[in-house]
């Protein structure tokens, strides 16, 4: 790497920079400062500064304390860590399954396909399989099993999220599985180790950087969704997401929606700042 | 059973998971019955019914527009950023490589409020960038750059540095250089890069949603309503449709990164 000319420097990095930089940096400038201020007469942004909408979101008011946005949020949180545990559960031997199989690239195609299949169309055919007449009551009738309600649920938002997810996780873990050295493992063996103690010691200490991107991965959307709980708990499971979809539209609050998406991005840029701090610019490659 | 068996049990499982809910939009897409999931023979009179449904073409046309023409301006933009990231260390690298990440790590309902905010600022301060075609075309743009720039970054670590300090040796311009040794050895990640950022601009629904006004509606957005409105059958066509689409351009980029 050089030191290099000034023109040089303008003509590659700064139309991408000044694109960023105006589109990406100046909204969420704009989101920092909207959440100080309030809702104007016409439903736009007035001032003076305030700390109402913050106050709003964290329940704090002269009538008391209503944590109805932190139980929300919190709501977010438990379907984010319980979406992570499952795809993990799921994903993890899954991985093992693509590296140690002869097949590697169809599976790793066969995993990339639901992936890039329009995300609305995966979220809608959840519906299809739940509602009351869909397909898994139709099996559940062929097989004389009472038929289940599950459309629109929490179980439903929490299956489609899982689903949703699940790729998210896999591809980066297959990433460390697959340069995985199994002589370890043997050398783990022969000093004695046994199954359980020769993977815990050998192998999974080598996946972890492929575990870690693809929890943050998981972890991250699954907090910030709105469409899935919309769609799946057909307006009645309440998420952060749909905290703030609702007052950017119907409820036409953009100052505590504004409020609302900051402490969310907050949040996720406070864990990924510990996580940078760890893996530095490598490690924020493998989230790619 | 062997962990072995038990392994492959577990990987069938999770791949019936993976393709059960794409399985039953596409049979259903030639179910000849209206309503419900009951099969009542095949047909594509769902498929015919799309070609005369007029709103969809527009639908279609809206969704292209917008992904070739972000696609394009991403691609440059994310191009010539790759490059100048890779070649030179400046100061504000290591703020621009943070930028860069952003979008592709925060929600993206943070990002398409954002923008919506954004937009809503400078129509109401500058009488400019009305919500439209136009808006979702930049608010895409804003999610590609990162990922163009990523996969061209990957691609122009991965090339020998030796090979363009020999064209600098035979004397060759900067500018010669570039055309003639490192632009055709990160092609085939230029075009990788531009047919996922294509990709990602059909399927966006989340910034599109926030983006877009009266007269931008993609796709993506017509499912949503149709999903909240009640479904019709040419849904599950259109559907099935993307899904062909997706696979074509997917195995598309498989082909372009695997070229050497």
């Amino acid at each position: 790497m050089n030191r290099p000319s000034w023109r040089r420097l303008l003509a590659t990095v700064a139309p991408g920079a000044f694109w960023l930089v105006v589109f990406s940096l100046l909204p969420t400038l704009l989101i920092l400062y909207a959440s100080f201020l309030q809702r104007g007469p016409h439903g736009w942004l007035s001032g003076p500064l305030t700390l109402v909408n913050y106050a709003r979101f964290f329940g704090i008011s002269s009538s008391g304390f209503d944590p109805l946005y932190l139980n929300i949020l919190g709501r977010s949180f438990l379907l984010g860590i319980v979406t992570t545990v499952a795809v993990v559960l799921l994903g993890y031997p899954f991985a093992f399954f693509i590296a140690r199989s002869r097949h590697k690239n169809l599976l790793l195609l066969l995993v990339v396909l639901p992936f890039w299949t329009n995300f609305l169309i995966r979220v809608y055919a959840w519906i299809v399989i739940f509602q009351r007449r869909g397909v898994l009551n139709a099996l559940l009738t062929y097989l004389h099993l009472p038929t289940l309600h599950l459309y629109p649920s929490w179980t439903a938002v929490y299956v489609g999220t899982i689903y949703t997810y699940l790729p998210f996780l896999i591809l980066p873990l297959y990433a460390s599985v697959e340069k995985v050295d199994w002589t370890l493992l043997e050398a783990a063996y022969d000093l004695g180790a046994g199954r359980v103690r020769g993977f815990w010691h050998a192998i999974f200490p080598q996946t972890l950087p492929g575990l870690v991107a693809g929890v943050l991965l998981v972890f991250i959307p699954a907090l910030g969704t709105f469409v899935i709980s919309d769609l799946l708990g057909a307006g009645k499971a309440i998420l952060i997401g749909n905290v703030i979809q609702q007052q950017f539209g119907g409820s036409r609050d953009w100052a505590f929606g504004s409020a609302a998406a900051f402490v969310l991005m907050a949040l996720v840029l406070l864990g990924l700042w510990l996580y940078a701090r760890r893996a530095g610019e490598s490690g924020m490659g493998e989230l790619l | 059973m062997s962990g072995r068996r038990l392994l492959t049990l577990h990987g069938v499982l999770v791949l019936l998971f993976l393709y059960l809910p794409i399985a039953v939009i596409v049979v259903l897409s030639f179910n000849a019955s209206k309503y419900g999931v009951q099969w009542h023979g095949f047909t594509l009179k769902w498929y015919a019914a799309l070609l005369g449904h007029a709103r969809i073409h527009g639908y279609v046309t809206n969704s292209l527009i917008i992904a070739t023409s972000s696609t394009l301006i991403a691609t440059v933009l994310g191009t010539l950023l790759a490059l100048g990231i890779h070649r030179y260390r400046f100061f504000g690298r290591g703020g621009l490589l943070f930028l860069l990440y952003v979008p592709v790590v925060i929600p993206d309902i943070v990002m398409g409020v954002s923008l919506l905010l954004f937009f809503a600022w400078a129509q109401n301060y500058l009488r400019a960038l009305h919500l439209g075609l136009g808006t979702v075309i930049v608010a895409h743009v804003t999610f590609q750059i990162a990922y163009v720039t990523l996969v061209v970054k990957s691609r122009l670590a991965g090339l020998d540095p030796s090979l363009e300090e020999a064209a600098a040796d035979l004397g060759a311009t900067s500018w010669r250089r570039f055309w003639k040794v490192t632009f055709p050895l990160v092609w085939p990640g230029i075009a990788a890069a531009a047919l996922l950022a294509f990709t990602l601009s059909l399927d966006d629904f989340v910034i599109t949603f926030f983006t877009a006004g009266p007269g931008s509606t993609t796709l993506p957005i017509y499912i949503y309503s149709s999903v909240k409105r009640g479904v019709t059958p040419e849904v599950h066509a259109v559907s099935t449709l993307m899904i062909l689409v997706t696979t074509m351009a997917l195995l598309g980029v498989q082909r372009a990164s695997n070229r050497r």
